[in-house]
Formats: structure tokens, C-alpha cells, sequence
């Protein structure tokens, strides 16, 4: 399948690794993945801190770049709950029908990374391989935008040596929340505490999401605090493998080796 | 986004609530009052354990129920269809109330509700009320009104009852005093009720049973003294007439059954057109609130019956910038809470904060969408900051009884409120500029390119503050505002190559 990589902003900025990583593992699986490069930011960022007006613009750029593509994917459920639930409205919003329904048009093929392996692809096992102990938190746009339900963990499971612990209340927000993180900075940092906590109360190496934006909230911390602990993308540990260059089983390479 | 909606004595464009009346507005913004609360761990502590418990007893009460989200289903529509024809229903039910022998009241805002109450306690010559837990009696600030015309309000409800002793505020819209713990409020209990005239044993201890037997010793004698109660309703039905009270205790039905005369103070959203809608709400309710499968006390009274309970019935409809609401086409949902409290207990800022950061009476998600809508958005008002109040989790919405779409709203309101203050001033906010130009370069991707490129000089401005391994950099202090971030994390350092740029280079299409 020729697949549109939606690589969403902060990860391609900050975490070049994410998106890298979810090409490594497409194209593994035998896909072809092209990346549109006129493509920005998918404006959740003005939506939800007001500035629906400049958002406006961001969409229809957005809408714009995607509407040949037969399938996109990104590495973020976040970004995809922005694409499905928010650009319509913008658009309508501002009395732009005809944008909202070319909107909603990209939104239906565009799938945040497990749905796009579990739904579309019909894979669970992806072939990945990583030996380490790992945490999953279900971000909140994943878990209740999108409903992506159990789909990251049913592909975790299916990773070879890897040790997959359970969360202790997995579903409660990280605090991150986008300008939340600053605009209510002390509020944010109490609900991080307790993720932290839980966390680091699993003895996981590894704290995995299907967000750059959660793990860099959740990470920032884990740094901060000395904690030991880091976070990966769902995209990196499933794009590890025993070897990335020759395929040679039973040897391990460094965590999150993708690049 | 007007809509009239021909309520009587409402000519004008809808108003919002009485500025400077009742508890719909708190003095500080809520990151100001929630920064002050997270830093009390006595707070942070009965709020986490309280709201975990009654979290865990809705989800199992909830599961049990197989058509729930059908039931959900109902609710939003019956809620919808009722706001749809409110004026007509109004009218119906004043008609009804009066045919049965009661009296309705309209009161546009607090100040005026709070009169019709005064003058009508004044009327019955009574010094005194008992009231029944009220949401609606509490936002518009009737105890403060009637303590001013020297009548004495009675609050029944065990925990306003312990709000009220403790001269506090309630933080919770179900369990104003969840907000403390047992040991607390026998505390609370041994300061206040000597002087009341309830002589408690000198050993009373903070168990549960304890407590509540010595606060009904207390209110037992105050129900046979009383001549006059004060209720809210959770329902009216436009059909019949008939007015509804839910509540756990028996405390209410009490208020609502020994009175001579009987005062019921309403928001006008609170009513459903036809009897049998009440069988979807009496469902979701107790469920979504107490965790408990059918309601313990559900009273219901139709105007006056001769011989029987109050010979006396007033209903008065509030406004208070209810259809100022309703003239929304987004916000208006809000209107459809039914008062559960489901969204708070599930809500990861409320469990942190409390209800009081919220500075309203009606605290948490709904909270959040409701006060600031009811006394409006200035640009620059307390209630402007309650929209910003989350982080847009979603865990409201999932367990809302009428799927209020609370985090829709949140957004909507915040775009409202950029709007608003956008208009106020000729300057832009610093945030406004940034968000302008950040949509300037995110709608070009030769724009953006150069951001990004800019994005590295993160590196310059964290100078002496990186910490980790080449490739692993973080950074561990910026300046304002990006302190707020790097106050308690570390931020990632921008990577020498973004995706795209390795993409171009390694000539991929």
C-alpha cells in the first residue's frame, strides 16, 4: 500500500526518530511511504488554546497537502483526533462548508499508527524485537478520541523478549494537555507526579505511548527527576529488531536502534 | 448566535447572572487558587480517596447495566428536545403548577430570586427555614440574602449541614464536603453544635455511625420547629406539574413533607416535558452520582393537597443567565447537566485541586463550562481562566449521563474568550502575536522550514542548563513563559536534523 506519513509537527522538530522509525517499520512490512513536504502542523495547538481564526488557515494548508493521498498515517493519536474531530468544526465554524466536508474527507483516511497496523494492514506481530521491561500509557486522544482501544497493546504483545508490564491507572491523563502544561503549570505537575509514580512503581525500563507529546511531558519529568526511567514511541520499540541490517536473530542491539 | 426564546419578562438580549451576587465567581483565577490548593496535602488527600472510591463504585454500577450507552442516548435526546421548546414548556408548567394549587415566581438573576424568597419567608412571619441541599439556592446566595433579613437558614443535608458549620464553602456539587475527612468534621461538629444547642457526649468519636447519629439528633429538633423549607428540584415535569427531589438521605423529605409552607427555587433548564422521561433520568442518576442502582429518597409533590404535607407552594423559576446559555448553539449543552457530579469525581484536575480552585458552586469540567457562560466572559474576568481549566482529557465526557460533550464546549469557549479580549484591547496579547505567527509559518513549508531552523536556537537560550549525552540532550531552563515548562521538565533539545531535512537529504520523494 502506498501510505502518506503525516509526520505531525513536534516529532518532526523534536523526535525525527518517531517518524523515522515508522517509515523503518512500514516499509518493512512491505509498504511503500511517501511524505508530502509541503506539510506543516495540523493546528491542534491554536484549536484548543483558542485561536480558532489562525487554526483556520492551518487546516485548509493541512487539507490541502493530504487530499490525493489514498491513506495517511501519523504516529500520533493526538494529531489524528485533531484531523477527525476538530478540523470540520473549525472549518464550519467559520461557515467554510465546502472546507469541512474536503476535511472530514481527509480525516476518514487518515489513521494514527496501531490503527492504521491492526485495522487496515491486518497485522499484530510486526516482526519487532526488544528485550527490555515496558510500560504502556494509553494517551487520552488515542484511548478516548480515537477509541483505539486495546490495538498498541495487542502489537506490544506480540514483540519478541519483551517484558510488557501493566500500568497502574493507565488511563488517567498525564497533565500534559498542550499550552495546559503552561498556562496551569502547577496543576499539570501534580497530575505528572502521580503518572511518574506509577510509572517508576512498574520497574520498567521503558515508558512507551503512541504520543511524541505525552512522552515528552512524561519523559521531561522522568529526566528532571533522575529517574532512570525513558520513554520510547510505540513506533520505536516497534520498529526494533534483532538486528536492523541484517536481520540476525538473537542479537540484541541498543535501545530504540532504529535511526 | 442570537436566539430568542420569548421567556416572560425577558425582552432585551439575554442577561448573564447578577455580577456580585451568589458564588458563581471566585476572587482569583483558578491556576492562582489551584496552586494554593495542590500545596494542601490534608486536601489532596480526602479528595484523592474520595473521588477513587465513588469513581470505582460508578464504573461497577454503571457496567452492570446493558443498555447504558442507549440510556445515555435517551437522556441527551429527551435534554435536547426539552431546550429545543423550553419557552412553551415553562409556560405549561407555570400553568400546571398553578392548577394544582401552587404559586410560580420568575426571577431573572440572583438579586431578584433572592427578593421573592425573602419576601415570601417574610410573609409567613417565620424567623427560621430548614433547606433542602440545593444547587440553585447556593449559586444565587440565598442563605447570605435571608441571613441579612434576619432569618436563620438551615442547611439538612449532613454534608452542607458540616459546609455550613464549618463556615465554609461547598466543593463539590454531590458532596459539598468532600473536601474533608471524619476527623475533621467531628472537629468541626464539637465547635459548633454546643452553641447551637445540641450538647454532644464528651467521647464522641469520628465514626462514621457516631457522627451521623449526633448530626441527626441536631436536625430532628430543627425539622419539628420548622414553618417554612427551602428545596431545589433536580426535575419538573411540564405535564403534570410535578416537582422532584433526589436525594440519599431522608433529610429532604423531611423539609419537603413537615413545613407549613414549602419554597422551590429552580433553574428553568431543570424541567422534562412529559412524566415518563423521568424513567431514563431516575436511571442514570443515582448511577452516575452515588453509584447506587435506584435512588434511597425520591420526592415528588404536585402543587398543595389539602391535609398533606405543605398547604403552601411556591416555585420559583431562575434565570440567571440561563438563556444567555441557551442562545449558544455550542455552549447550550451545558444546560443538560443534571447535576451528577460524575464528571468531577473522573476529572484528573478536579481530584488534584478540589472543588474551591474552581471559585463557583458549580466546580470541575461542568463547572468549567457552565459558571464562566453564566456571568459571561469579559476577556479579562476570574471566570475567563475555567475554560483553560483542563487538559482536555476527555474522561468527562465519557462518563457523562447526558453526554455533555463538556470537552467541545471547552474549547469553544476558549476560542470566545481570545475573541472577547481580542476585541477589548487594540494590542494583541504576546500569546496572540505567537499564535499569529506560528500559523503564518505553519502555512507555508518554506516558512516553516526556517521556524524549525529557529526552533534550534532553544540551544542558545537554555545556554548552561543542558544536561545527558551527545544526541540525548535536554534542556533543563528557559525563559519565560517556557519556564512554566522547564520549572519541573526537562525539554528535549531541538536534534541537529529535523525529519524532513534528513528526508531532502537523503533525495526520498
Amino acid at each position: 500500500m502506498r501510505i502518506a506519513l503525516f509526520v505531525t509537527c513536534l516529532a518532526d522538530t523534536l523526535f525525527p526518530a518517531v517518524p523515522q522509525a515508522t517509515v523503518t517499520l512500514l516499509e518493512r512490512l512491505g509498504h511503500e511511504v511517501v511524505f508530502p513536504a509541503a506539510q506543516t502542523c495540523c493546528g491542534q495547538m491554536h484549536v484548543n488554546t483558542g485561536y480558532q481564526g489562525d487554526a483556520l488557515a492551518v487546516v485548509r494548508h493541512h487539507v490541502d497537502v493530504f487530499e490525493g493521498c489514498e491513506v495517511v498515517v501519523a504516529p500520533s493519536g493526538s494529531c489524528v483526533g485533531s484531523v477527525r474531530h476538530q478540523h470540520a468544526r473549525v472549518a464550519r465554524r467559520a461557515g467554510d462548508e465546502a472546507l469541512a466536508q474536503r476535511a472530514e474527507a481527509v480525516a476518514a483516511r487518515t489513521y494514527e499508527l496501531s490503527e492504521l497496523l491492526v485495522d487496515v494492514l491486518g497485522v499484530e506481530d510486526v516482526g519487532a524485537s526488544f528485550p527490555h521491561r515496558v510500560t504502556y500509557h494509553p494517551t487520552c486522544h488515542s484511548l478516548r478520541m480515537l477509541r483505539v482501544d486495546d490495538k498498541p497493546l495487542r502489537l506490544l504483545r506480540q514483540v519478541r523478549g519483551m517484558e510488557l508490564v501493566e500500568l497502574p491507572q493507565a488511563e488517567s491523563c498525564c497533565g500534559f494537555g498542550g499550552t495546559f502544561a503552561l498556562k496551569n503549570a502547577d496543576t499539570s505537575t501534580a497530575m505528572l507526579a502521580d503518572k511518574m509514580r506509577h510509572v517508576v512503581g512498574t520497574g520498567a525500563e521503558v515508558c512507551t505511548a503512541g504520543d511524541s507529546s505525552c512522552l515528552m511531558h512524561i519523559g521531561g519529568g522522568l529526566s528532571r527527576m533522575q529517574t532512570g526511567v525513558r520513554t520510547l514511541h510505540l513506533a520505536e520499540i516497534l520498529a526494533a529488531t534483532d538486528d536492523p541490517v541484517a536481520g540476525v536473530a538473537g542479537e540484541t542491539v541498543p535501545v530504540g536502534v532504529v535511526r | 448566535m442570537t436566539t430568542f426564546l420569548g421567556l416572560p419578562s425577558v425582552g432585551q438580549a439575554p442577561a448573564r447572572s447578577s455580577p456580585g451576587v451568589g458564588h458563581l465567581q471566585g476572587s482569583e483565577s483558578f491556576p492562582t487558587a489551584a496552586r494554593r490548593a495542590l500545596g494542601d496535602t490534608q486536601l489532596r488527600s480526602n479528595i484523592g480517596r474520595a473521588t477513587t472510591t465513588i469513581r470505582g463504585k460508578r464504573a461497577r454500577v454503571v457496567g452492570e447495566v446493558p443498555d447504558w450507552e442507549e440510556l445515555r442516548e435517551a437522556g441527551r435526546t429527551l435534554k435536547a428536545a426539552t431546550m429545543s421548546r423550553l419557552p412553551e414548556l415553562l409556560a405549561q408548567l407555570e400553568e400546571q403548577v398553578t392548577a394544582q394549587g401552587g404559586t410560580v415566581h420568575w426571577a431573572r438573576d440572583a438579586a431578584e430570586a433572592n427578593a421573592i424568597v425573602t419576601a415570601l419567608v417574610q410573609a409567613t412571619g417565620a424567623s427560621e427555614v430548614v433547606k433542602v441541599k440545593s444547587m440553585a439556592t447556593q449559586e444565587i446566595g440565598l442563605n447570605e440574602a435571608l441571613e441579612a433579613a434576619g432569618i436563620d437558614a438551615w442547611e439538612t443535608d449532613l454534608a452542607e449541614l458540616i459546609v455550613q458549620l464549618g463556615h465554609d464553602l461547598p466543593s463539590h456539587i454531590l458532596v459539598p464536603a468532600i473536601h474533608r475527612n471524619r476527623s475533621e468534621i467531628r472537629e468541626i461538629f464539637r465547635r459548633e453544635m454546643p452553641g447551637l444547642g445540641t450538647e454532644l457526649p464528651p467521647d464522641l468519636t469520628d465514626e462514621p455511625r457516631e457522627l451521623a447519629m449526633t448530626a441527626r439528633r441536631h436536625l430532628r429538633r430543627t425539622f419539628l420547629r420548622a414553618q417554612v423549607a427551602i428545596s431545589g428540584a433536580n426535575f419538573a415535569v411540564a405535564e403534570t406539574g410535578t416537582l422532584s427531589v433526589v436525594e440519599s438521605e431522608g433529610n429532604g423529605r423531611m423539609c419537603l413533607t413537615l413545613p407549613k409552607t414549602l419554597i422551590t427555587v429552580m433553574g428553568i433548564e431543570k424541567l422534562v416535558p412529559t412524566w415518563q422521561d423521568l424513567e431514563v433520568f431516575l436511571q442514570l442518576l443515582p448511577r452516575s452520582s452515588t453509584g447506587e442502582r435506584m435512588n434511597p429518597y425520591t420526592s415528588m409533590w404536585t402543587g398543595v393537597t389539602p391535609g398533606d404535607g405543605p398547604q403552601e407552594f411556591h416555585l420559583v423559576l431562575l434565570d440567571n443567565g440561563r438563556t444567555a446559555v441557551l442562545a449558544d448553539e455550542v455552549g447550550r449543552e451545558a444546560l443538560h447537566c443534571i447535576r451528577c457530579s460524575a464528571c468531577l469525581n473522573v476529572c484528573p484536575v478536579y481530584e488534584r485541586t478540589g472543588g474551591h480552585a474552581y471559585g463557583s458552586v458549580y466546580p470541575g469540567p461542568i463547572g468549567a463550562v457552565l459558571s464562566p457562560q453564566l456571568t459571561g466572559m469579559t476577556g479579562d474576568a476570574v471566570n475567563d481562566s475555567l475554560p483553560y481549566a483542563s487538559s482536555l482529557c476527555g474522561a468527562c465526557y465519557d462518563v457523562c449521563p447526558v453526554k455533555i460533550d463538556i470537552p467541545s464546549i471547552l474549547v469553544e469557549l476558549r476560542a470566545q474568550h481570545v475573541e472577547t479580549a481580542a476585541r477589548a484591547s487594540r494590542l494583541p496579547t504576546p500569546e496572540a502575536a505567537a499564535m499569529k505567527a506560528a500559523a503564518v509559518a505553519m502555512t507555508s513549508p518554506v516558512r516553516w522550514r526556517l521556524a524549525q531552523r529557529a526552533s534550534r536556537l532553544g540551544r542558545l537560550l537554555a545556554r548552561g542548563s543542558r544536561t545527558g549525552t551527545a544526541g540525548e540532550r535536554r534542556i533543563r531552563s528557559l525563559p519565560p513563559p517556557l519556564s512554566a515548562w522547564t520549572g519541573t521538565r526537562d525539554l528535549p533539545e531541538p536534534p541537529a536534523e529535523t525529519f524532513r531535512e534528513r528526508w531532502a537529504r537523503e533525495g526520498r520523494a
